[in-house]
């Protein structure tokens, strides 16, 4: 079994399982784990409203911090984006979500995908750094946030390297690629990276829990 | 053509005229990735060179290899290359049969002791050997006994180079390839279902010319030929650029001649010279007629998951499996709730 055949198969079945085992571990659980009950009078009923509310205004900073974080704000639109399009729209990846999902959808030329990549690409790394550099931004960084951040450099800079043949061995590089997207996949459930599919639940319930509190946040 | 004959004289007395023969030799040069200035030497040297002696055992094939090395439309140099070997032993294309041609086979390995070149085709079935046997020897013995006073062995065909289709899951014959068995002998891959007539030509050409074997990649096969990606070399590769790509074998994109690879093509992940050499005297080649490439040359090529899926579709499992997944983590979710309940009410009767 060549490097490539273990990525294709067994590697990518057992990711695949483990992360979807370990989406619905957190999720079940922190549906069914004990919640606090709530004794006072609630403010506002329409927590329904406010949880939804809540998902739109989060995507945006708050009107008073604005000025002073654009920068971070902006980037991180940016790197989010380009990300999402060198996944969804990368026609290869296309493929693959076909085999799992069962239908596709228009994907962009190679060499346009391949140019948004290395733009989100220099994003994220330019964001690392800031990390690193800045002193708030040090302080609320964990090993959880530098794992998460190197597993996805890397994702992106073997999968240029695969696309662009830019090593010797397309197959080699192309495996590589896809074991480290495998360990991203397992990485997802169990790290800060969860928000990826858990965004909308938690900004709903803490809009529903400010709305019956009557905070308007 | 007599013992004693040489190539070149063999050739000019079938017709081939000098230009004809300069332009095969700077062919192959240029096929085995030689300097130009290497014509010369490879032409002084295929038209002086004595017939090597060749012993061709075909074991668990479909014959396909010696048809694609002997079917060409018209003789060409190659195949008159070919005719001009001495080629002393070969089951298909032998009149003789049982055990006078086995007789022949000893004679041609005694007589040519350590120099003769020894051609394999097919797969040796070591699981139970009954399933392929030459005049009551079994494949597994027959190779052993051809191989020891072999100069070098040419593994032909993806069966010989790697087991090929009869080594494809669940293997039933148990079959190998001869470099499974074979340690003590320079083996060349020249692997391909069936292989380019070319590069076997070119491989045989090199020996003649150099007395050597060509440079190998890891696989065993000569770099001169196998160090192409197919992909990389594709006249389709621009609309795998563009994004065009054919999603049918008839709709628009298969019509325009767009990119194969959501049909299934393995050509990012194959190593031959099928879109520079092509086939059918350089007519053409598999992608050029509408089909993906099936990646015939690489190890293992019948059980990747399927000819018609792409290459980066994967083998994820079913879905069925996934909702299992779904429903052992809803089951580990139920735990860690329950356990957490309960450590919050210990907590809060240790507060009480
Ligand atoms: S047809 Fe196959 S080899 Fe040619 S560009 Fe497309 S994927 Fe590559
Ligand atoms: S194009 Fe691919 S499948 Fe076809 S003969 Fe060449 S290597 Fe084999």
């Amino acid at each position: 079994m060549t490097l490539l055949d273990f990525a294709l198969g067994p590697g990518l079945k057992w990711s695949l399982l483990i992360m979807i085992a370990g989406l619905t571990w957190r999720v079940v659980g922190v549906f069914l784990g004990r919640w606090r009950r709530d004794l006072s009078r609630p403010r506002s009923e329409a927590v329904v409203q406010g949880g939804l509310r809540t998902i739109i205004t989060r995507s945006a900073p708050a009107r008073e911090l604005e000025k002073n974080i654009r920068f971070q704000h902006i980037t991180g639109y940016i790197w989010h984006i380009g990300f999402f399009a060198t996944v969804l729209l990368f026609e290869p990846h296309i493929a693959f979500f076909e085999s799992v999902l069962g239908f596709a959808w228009p994907g962009l030329p190679s060499h346009l995908a391949l140019v948004v990549a290395a733009i989100t690409l220099a994003v994220l790394v330019m964001l690392t750094l800031r990390r690193m550099i800045h002193p708030v931004m040090r302080m609320i960084t964990s090993t959880d946030d530098y794992v998460s951040l190197i597993i996805i450099i890397s994702a992106m800079v073997t999968g240029i390297m695969a696309s662009t043949h830019m090593f010797p061995r397309y197959e080699t590089i192309l495996a590589v690629h896809i074991l480290n997207v495998e360990l991203l996949f397992i990485w997802i459930p169990f790290s800060k990276l969860g928000h990826l599919f858990f965004w909308l639940l938690s900004r709903y319930r803490i809009g529903s829990y400010f709305e019956r509190k009557g905070v308007k946040a | 053509m007599p013992k004693d004959q040489n190539l070149g004289e063999y050739l000019r007395l079938q017709g081939v005229s000098r230009r004809g023969f300069l332009k095969f030799c700077s062919a192959t040069a240029s096929l085995m990735a030689l300097p130009p200035s290497a014509v010369a030497q490879v032409a002084e040297a295929l038209a002086t060179a004595r017939r090597p002696s060749v012993i061709w055992l075909s074991f668990q094939e479909c014959t396909g290899c010696t048809e694609s090395l002997t079917r060409s439309h018209a003789p060409t140099v190659e195949s008159l290359i070919f005719d001009a070997i001495s080629l002393d032993y070969h089951h298909t294309l032998q009149a003789a049969a049982g055990h006078g041609a086995e007789a022949a086979r000893e004679a041609a390995q005694e007589e040519n002791k350590g120099e003769y070149i020894l051609v394999v085709d097919g797969s040796i079935p070591v699981g139970n050997p009954a399933y392929s046997t030459i005049a009551g020897i079994s494949n597994l013995d027959m190779l052993k006994n051809a191989a020891q006073d072999c100069f070098a062995i040419v593994a032909v065909g993806t069966c010989a180079a790697f087991g090929g289709l009869p080594n494809a899951n669940p293997n039933p014959t148990g079959a190998v390839s001869v470099s499974e068995i074979i340690k003590d002998k320079p083996i060349i891959n020249v692997s391909g279902c069936p292989p380019i007539p070319a590069v076997i030509t070119g491989v045989l050409a090199h020996f003649l010319t150099f007395g050597s074997i060509p440079e190998l990649d890891s696989l065993g096969r000569p770099a001169a030929f196998f160090g192409q990606n197919i992909h990389d070399r594709c006249y389709r590769r621009p609309f795998y650029e563009r994004g065009q790509f054919a999603a049918t074998f008839d709709d628009e994109g298969a019509r325009k001649g767009w990119c194969l690879y959501k049909l299934g093509c393995k050509g990012p992940t194959t190593y031959n010279a099928c879109a520079t050499v092509k086939w059918n005297q350089g007519t053409g080649f598999p992608i050029q007629a509408g089909h993906g490439c099936i990646g015939c040359s690489e190890p293992n090529f019948w059980d990747k998951g399927g000819f018609y899926s792409p290459i980066s579709a994967g083998m994820w499992g079913t879905r069925e499996q996934l909702l299992g997944a779904a429903a052992v983590g809803a089951a580990l979710g139920v735990g860690s709730a329950i356990a957490a309940r309960r450590r919050q009410k210990k907590a809060q009767e240790t507060v009480l």
